[in-house]
Order: C-alpha cells, then sequence, then structure tokens
C-alpha cells in the first residue's frame, strides 16, 4: 500500500488541494501573475489542479518598471498558456504615503494599482504566490488569509488553520488572499522547475558574475554575485548559500518592520 | 542520482516548540539557529544593532521575533516558521505563542508538525500552558515529544531539582498518553546541551536537543489502508465530468467500483486524468490530488465520500466528538453550528455536553457550556446522515472542525462511542432531530441520577431475566426511574414480527437498544436482558445508545445454564425442535472488556445484586458521577 512520499508530489499535491477549495469557495476568483518564478509555477499548478485550464483571470499588476524580458515574457506565455489576461496600471509614486523610505514608496504604487484592480472587477478572493521562508512577516500568513474591507491584514488576529480546514466563509465584502505556496521553499520551486520544464525568464541566470534572485521593479531590484548560470547550478548554489533570498529587495532593507507595514495595508 | 536529487528526496520535517509563556521558547530557537549555521549572514548582527538602538540588552529570542509588537510586548503573537539542518536531516521550526490568548495560533502551528519539543522552565515547573500544551499536542495527533527543562544555569544546574521535574511532567504525559522520547536539561541562553554538551550539566547522559530532534521519525502518512476520497469538486472543462479530491487515505486504480457515502451511490472508476504527467495513471494513492472520470452518469456532490465496498466508513446523523472550543464565546447545549469533516459540511446541533475535561487534573466535569479554549466531550446531532470515522482508525476523516457563522470556532476528532445507527439505505435521510427542551442534565438533576443503559447479556439460563427483576425492584424502591426491557417479554409485541436468524436477531437487538435510548433519554435507567450472542451487535446497540451504554456479562457455564434450563429450552433444543439455539447449535461471543463481569455459577444471587447495586452507584447516581476521570 503507497503513500505519496516524494517531497515535490506532497507540495504539488497539497497546491492542488488548495487552489481547487479557493476556486470551489470563492468567486469571482483571480490570480496575480508577476512573471517571477514562483508566479510561474503557480499557474502551472492552477493548469495541473484543473487539467490544462487556468478557470479564472491571472492578473499582472503592472508599475510599468519591469525589464523588458519580463514584458516579452508575458506576452508570449499569456498567449501559450491560454491565459485570461488582466493588466493593471499603478498610481504615481507621489500619491504614495511619504512617510515610507524612497524603495518601500516605490513598491506601494504596486499596492495601490492592486486594489484599483481588485475594486474595479469586483475580486472576491485573489490568489499570490508567496511563500513563508521568503520573508520573517510573510512567515506569519495563513493559507486562507482574511482582509477587511481595504485591503488591510489584521495580524494581530489571524484565523484557526489545521488539518487543511481553511476559512473558507466570510461576511460580505471581505477580501480573501489564497496562498497555495505557502509551504514551498526557494529550493523547492527550483526543483519543481526542473521537474516540469517550467519556462521563466532568464534574468534569473547568472552574465558576468551577477543573477537576480528575485525579481521586482527594475529600480529598486539588484542582482547578487552568482556564477549559476544554469538551473542546476542555481539549486546547488541555494543549498549552501547564507544570503536571504530578498537581499536584492531594497525596501526590505530601509527599516526593519517596512516589510509588514507595506503587508499590513495590502502587499502581497 | 545526483546528490541534489538525493537532498530534494529527503524533505524536511516539520517540529513544533511549544510550553509555557517565557518558559524559553524563542532563546531555544535563536540558539538552535545560531549552533546548527542556519541564519542567513548579517541577521545576527542586524537584530543585535536594531537592539542596541532601541536600548535593549540582546537576548536570542530577538532573532525569532519579527514582529515589531511582538518586540514590544516580548511575547510571539502568531507562529513563525523557519528552516535550519542538522547533519542528519532539514528541519522546519514551528514557534508556536505560549500565551494562552493565542491559543488559536498555537493549534494552528502545532497542528502542522511532525514532532514537539515541550519547553519547561527549571525554576517555574509544569504550569498550566504546559498541560494545555502537551494536551492540545495529543489531540492535534502530534505523539513524537521531547521535554526540554530550560533555565537549568537558574537552579545551579541542580541534577535532583530537575529530576522533580522529570518525575512531574512524566507523570502528566503518561496519563494523556504520550511517551516522550527524552526529558533534556538545558540552558538555551548559554547553548548548554542544544548541540554541545556542556560541562555543568554533564551528571546528564541523555541526548541533546539536536540528537533528541534526529531521533524523531517522519510521521507516516496514513496507517489506515481503506481507500477514503472525499469529493473536493465537479468540473466540467469539456465533454468529461472530473470528480476531484485528495485521497487521505488508501489506493484507487482504474476499474475500481467505488461507492459514495453517505447517499450510497457507485460507479466504475474510468480514468485516472491528469495534465502534464508522463504516462496515463492507472492507480493513484494516498496524499494524491486527482481527478477521477466515472463510466456510469452518476450525480455526485462535493462532501460524498468515495470508498470501496465492503470497507465502508460510518453513516450517522448522530456523532460523539472530543473537542478544543476556540469560540469567545462558551458553547453551549442546543447551539447549531456546521461540521466540516473532508470536504463535508453539514449543520449540527450540540445534543449534550457530556463532560468538560479540566487539562490540568484530567478530571471530568459535568456542565452544561464549554467555555473558550476548553476541552469536552460531546453530542453532535444532525438533519442529514454524515459519513465519517473514527480516529483512531482514520486520522483524516475522523476529525474535522466546528464553524458558527463564518468562523472556525473548533476542532474535534470522532470517537469510538460515536452515536447512531450505521444506515445503509437513507431512510431517515429528512427527519430532523428536533432537541428535547427539557434534557439529561435537567432530567438526571431532578432524578438524582442519570439515564443510561444496562446491557446483561449471556446464554440462556445464565440468571440475566433473574437479575434484572430484582434489580429493577430495589432500584425502584431506592427512588431511581429503572425499567427493565426483557428479551422474551418485547418479543411478544414490539418485535412480535422477528425470528431467530442471523439478521433477525440482528433486527432484534437494533430496536431494543432504540427502545432502551429512549428510556435513557427519558432520565431512566433501562435493564436489558437479551442473549445478544454477537459482539457486533452489541456493539452497534453501544452505538446506538451512546457513552452511557454498560456491558455486563452475566456468565454461567454451559453446563450449569443447560442443567438450570428454567424454561426447557436446551432440551427442545438438543432434541432439535429450536433450531439456532445459542449455545447448543448457534455461537455465543463472550464480552471482551464488558463494564462488569458476573459470575452466577461461582456466587450467589445475593452476591451478584450487591455488585450490580454498587455498580449502579458509581456510575449512575448524581453524587458519584463527577469523580469520573478522563478516558
Amino acid at each position: 500500500m503507497g503513500t505519496l512520499t516524494d517531497p515535490l508530489d506532497l507540495l504539488e499535491s497539497e497546491s492542488i488541494y488548495i487552489l481547487r477549495e479557493a476556486y470551489g469557495r470563492i468567486a469571482p476568483l483571480g490570480m496575480l501573475w508577476s512573471l517571477g518564478k514562483d508566479s510561474n509555477v503557480m499557474v502551472w499548478l492552477a493548469r495541473k489542479a484543473f487539467l490544462g485550464h487556468v478557470p479564472f483571470p491571472v492578473i499582472h499588476v503592472d508599475t510599468g518598471k519591469k525589464f523588458p524580458e519580463m514584458y516579452a515574457f508575458r506576452e508570449r506565455y499569456a498567449k501559450e498558456w491560454g491565459l485570461d489576461l488582466l493588466t493593471g496600471e499603478c498610481p504615481p509614486v507621489d500619491e504614495m504615503d511619504p512617510s515610507l523610505p524612497p524603495a518601500a514608496r516605490s513598491a506601494a504604487r504596486k499596492t495601490a494599482g492592486l486594489k484599483t484592480l481588485i475594486e474595479s472587477y469586483g475580486f472576491a478572493g485573489v490568489i499570490a504566490g508567496i511563500r513563508r521562508d521568503e520573508e520573517a512577516v510573510r512567515a506569519k500568513e495563513r493559507v486562507f488569509s482574511p482582509r477587511g474591507g481595504d485591503s488591510r491584514w489584521n495580524l494581530r488576529d489571524q484565523p484557526p488553520e489545521f488539518w487543511d480546514q481553511f476559512k473558507t466563509d466570510f461576511a460580505p465584502g471581505t477580501h480573501i488572499r489564497v496562498h497555495p505556496l505557502l509551504h514551498w521553499t526557494e529550493v523547492d520551486i527550483w526543483r519543481y522547475i526542473r521537474r516540469e520544464n517550467i519556462p521563466i525568464v532568464d534574468l534569473y541566470y547568472a552574465k558576468n558574475g551577477m543573477r537576480y534572485r528575485s525579481l521586482g521593479d527594475q529600480d529598486i531590484t539588484h542582482p547578487v554575485p552568482s556564477d549559476a548560470a544554469t538551473i542546476d547550478d542555481v539549486i546547488a548554489e541555494l543549498e549552501t548559500t547564507r544570503t536571504a533570498e530578498r537581499t536584492g529587495r531594497a525596501m526590505d532593507h530601509e527599516a526593519e518592520d517596512v516589510f509588514e507595514r507595506l503587508r499590513s495595508s495590502g502587499y502581497m | 542520482m545526483t546528490d541534489t536529487h538525493i537532498a530534494a528526496a529527503e524533505g524536511s520535517l516539520p517540529i513544533v516548540i511549544v510550553g509555557h509563556v517565557d518558559h524559553g521558547k524563542s532563546t531555544l530557537i535563536g540558539r538552535l539557529l545560531i549552533d546548527t549555521g542556519a541564519l542567513p549572514e548579517g541577521k545576527l548582527e542586524s537584530v543585535k544593532a536594531m537592539a542596541r538602538r532601541r536600548r535593549m540588552p540582546f537576548e536570542w529570542s530577538f532573532v525569532m521575533d519579527a514582529f515589531q509588537a511582538e518586540r514590544d510586548q516580548g511575547i510571539t503573537i502568531d507562529t513563525t516558521r523557519i528552516a535550519f539542518q542538522s547533519e542528519q536531516r532539514r528541519y522546519v521550526i514551528i514557534d508556536a505563542p505560549g500565551h494562552k490568548e493565542f491559543l488559536k495560533n498555537m493549534i494552528t502551528g502545532a497542528a502542522s508538525a511532525e514532532a514537539a519539543l515541550l519547553v519547561v522552565d527549571a525554576e517555574e515547573g509544569v504550569q498550566e500552558q504546559t498541560r494545555r500544551h502537551a494536551y492540545l499536542l495529543n489531540l492535534l495527533g502530534v505523539d513524537q515529544v521531547a521535554v526540554i527543562v530550560n533555565k537549568m544555569d537558574l537552579i545551579g544546574h541542580d541534577q535532583d531539582r530537575f529530576r522533580d521535574i522529570e518525575q512531574q511532567i512524566r507523570t502528566y504525559l503518561t496519563e494523556i498518553g504520550i511517551a516522550p522520547s527524552a526529558v533534556i536539561p538545558i540552558s538555551a541562553r548559554h547553548g548548554d546541551m542544544i548541540a554541545q554538551r556542556a560541562q555543568a550539566l554533564d551528571w546528564f547522559d541523555g541526548p541533546t536537543v539536536l540528537e533528541a530532534l534526529d531521533g524523531f521519525e517522519p510521521r507516516n502518512a496514513t496507517k489506515a489502508q481503506q481507500l477514503r476520497l472525499p469529493i473536493q469538486d465537479v468540473y466540467k472543462f469539456d465533454h468529461r465530468r472530473l470528480f476531484a479530491g485528495r485521497i487521505e487515505s488508501g489506493r484507487l486504480t482504474v476499474g475500481d467500483t467505488l461507492t459514495f457515502a453517505p447517499d450510497g451511490k457507485t460507479g466504475q472508476v474510468a480514468s485516472i486524468e491528469s495534465w502534464n504527467t508522463p504516462a496515463p495513471q492507472i492507480s493513484a494513492v494516498a496524499g494524491q490530488s486527482v481527478a477521477i472520470t466515472l463510466r456510469d452518469d452518476v450525480f455526485i456532490e462535493r462532501g460524498a465520500l468515495a470508498h470501496h465496498q465492503g470497507t465502508a466508513p460510518r453513516t450517522s446523523n448522530r456523532l460523539y466528538v472530543r473537542l478544543f472550543w476556540l469560540g469567545a464565546d462558551a458553547l453551549s447545549v442546543g447551539e447549531t453550528l456546521r461540521l466540516k469533516i473532508g470536504t463535508n459540511s453539514r449543520e449540527v446541533q450540540v445534543q449534550r455536553i457530556d463532560r468538560v475535561i479540566d487539562v490540568e487534573s484530567l478530571q471530568g466535569l459535568e456542565s452544561d457550556q464549554v467555555p473558550r479554549n476548553g476541552v469536552a466531550e460531546v453530542e453532535l446531532a444532525s438533519r442529514d446522515p454524515i459519513a465519517f470515522d473514527e480516529y483512531d482508525k482514520h486520522p483524516k476523516t475522523g476529525r474535522g472542525v466546528l464553524i458558527k457563522d463564518y468562523d472556525i470556532v473548533a476542532g474535534c476528532i470522532v470517537l469510538p462511542g460515536a452515536l447512531g445507527q450505521n444506515h445503509a439505505s437513507s431512510a431517515t435521510k429528512n427527519i430532523f432531530l428536533t432537541p428535547n427542551r427539557v434534557d439529561g442534565a435537567v432530567r438526571a438533576e431532578k432524578n438524582g441520577h442519570r439515564g443510561g443503559v444496562i446491557w446483561l447479556t449471556g446464554l440462556s439460563g445464565a440468571g440475566k431475566t433473574t437479575l434484572a427483576m430484582a434489580l429493577e425492584a430495589i432500584l425502584f424502591d431506592q427512588g431511581y426511574q429503572v425499567v427493565v426491557l426483557d428479551g422474551d417479554n418485547l418479543r411478544h409485541g414490539l418485535n412480535g414480527d422477528l425470528g431467530f436468524s442471523a439478521a433477525e436477531r440482528t433486527e432484534n437487538i437494533r430496536r431494543t437498544a432504540e427502545v432502551a435510548r429512549l428510556f435513557q433519554d427519558a432520565g431512566t435507567i433501562a435493564i436489558v436482558s437479551l442473549i445478544s450472542p454477537t459482539r457486533d451487535d452489541r456493539d452497534k446497540a453501544r452505538d446506538i445508545v451512546g457513552p452511557s451504554f454498560h456491558e455486563v456479562h452475566v456468565h454461567a457455564d454451559l453446563s450449569v445454564c443447560e442443567g438450570r434450563d428454567p424454561k426447557g429450552l436446551y432440551a427442545k433444543a438438543r432434541s432439535g425442535a429450536l433450531p439456532n439455539f445459542t449455545g447448543v447449535d448457534a455461537p455465543y461471543e463472550a464480552p471482551t472488556k464488558p463494564e462488569l463481569h458476573i459470575d452466577t455459577g461461582g456466587e450467589t444471587v445475593d452476591q451478584s445484586l450487591q455488585r450490580l447495586l454498587t455498580f449502579v452507584e458509581n456510575n449512575f447516581s448524581k453524587s458519584r458521577t463527577a469523580r469520573r476521570g478522563a478516558a
């Protein structure tokens, strides 16, 4: 009598279960597609869950400052994967909370753009590809995470979540974030990309001794020193590194509570 | 296979660290991370710099406390997860808050762990949350536990004091059914006995924390072998109708005939569908999220529980559960909630609160309310039958959550004493159980005793009816509400249409048990006198009646009974005039664990009666019931 034992199979199965719960319990539903490695894995898992289909729109909140490679990637795979792509623009930076440090203020544009998109399409919930191992505040998240009317996350009073019984009942007006990759780690993502042969932007691979470990806006994301030019190199590098994944994200390092402030107000 | 494949194949072991607030969980974790080289570069320095800026002395626990609010209050509010690795394997630590206010967060964290470290302060010893967390670990199914006695430096590394605490915690854990793999003295602040042994604790020859962790086993996905596939959703993206769900136990193969509980519809698996897999799947195993098609056109919805024929789950509209209550307000009898087991969700009503368990003393207390963060054993009733398993047999389909309005307010596991009949048919589907306004507690208060059932089983001539009638007379004189349901007497009326085939005997017992239950609900003690020869039938009677079913084996050797033969039945049976007579040409299966065993061959009627009276006094009398301890 067998049980599933391969860690990637277990991760995949758990994510499929979560995606099917979300699709069955929340409407209208959308999936955030940032074009990064995690959200490509997420779209892939949706196709696994729904047998080749992605039965809800994928949302790209466009800051207008992504790398050109990312826009090309979006156009190609939205078509190839048959995605119902929605894009939304972000307000200018001078409309953002002036008390935030500069890079965080820039990142806050994405939150504002997302809020507008959610309101205009009336999404009851969106699926986002965050992981617990990325950042300490994200570690506290729930798989099904309710937000108040203004997308605020009340991290002091989160619902209990155990035995894969997620909170799927909500008062009218509640907005839900669903996190099907919460239990994955960075190296899990890469191993799964390798196994499934999932396309990604090649900015993740080293050129001239530098590569991007995490992709955000051009002006607030920096490459890190690396010689990892292939997927096997990247996996080997991650198995030994002690550098944090978001090292290249400027806003994380401006003040110790900035990430918490961003997330409380609705940042992914 | 390359090295990276080997590493990937190992996965990581999720562990939870629990214990009373301020007993040093976060410090232990901070130290584990440092000693195993798990922290990202610069993390320790940035936390130290933060402490300097805030003019606070550096604490190891700051490493874990990512939230500003936590640093301000010095309490871990929510669970945090962080990875490290020993030379043996990878771990994910779940740091669960010790403060009582955050119990739902502790549960959220602990439920996903496969092993636990229970931290106890050497100065303060075992405290309320130490016990509550240990109790909940057991309830959540985390059975691999090591106990860490922290802050040994504060008690001068005193071996005797350590042994006292060890004894204290071991006694408690044994009572709730946890066998700790080790009890380890440490000083987290100084890193003693975490990754390295320490001079000051050289009298201790057990494992270090890291060695204890490496001794844990990855939890087997499931021990249950029988197929359980809760249907999560039904899709129709093209011409195919796909039934999606995750296999919780067992194996599914193309061509299998599935039965869908509780309705009992059946269908044959035509295919297991998948996308981007190398080859078509012909079978799938526990843990897999699948989508299947059926050969037959069957109407099935989310919530149905697929299984193989012959290995059905229980189906009933009554369940007996042990729950932990997380609701802000106390839970009361009569309250309506939604019970979710697997993907099935049904409205249920709290029929009865059997007992509230004091996790400190482990005593069961009578109460008509379950307080916030309380643990209790409760009977639930639903309008529609629910398919479920007993937790001990199928953990994943034997546990669930209770939902009130929009929120999860409790977790529960189904106990073997679950109530109600197994219906294969849906005959009672639309009959809702309306709760009585006068409930069992009120009746018990007025009568001075609980209702219940004393089920006398044994061979014909063993003395069941004699004892039943005598016991009834004495109890009646003492003021008890009591009645005898005698098998022979019932066959004159209620069961007059039944003969003595196996099926008819089963039905005879079912009806008698239902009647006994009605008497019990009316606050009466029903004394049943019935041969009831098979264990299976008696177990069904126990299921119908519930936890106040008391099986009494009235025993005398066959030769003794045959010698007595008060009704001349053995003589008839021996002559062949009475077929299927128990003990002669039909078997009698003696109870393996009766609540009381009476040997009428070896003691007088008065002696037997005296034992029955004491038994009633202990189990039903109001003045005694509060004594009942934890299961």
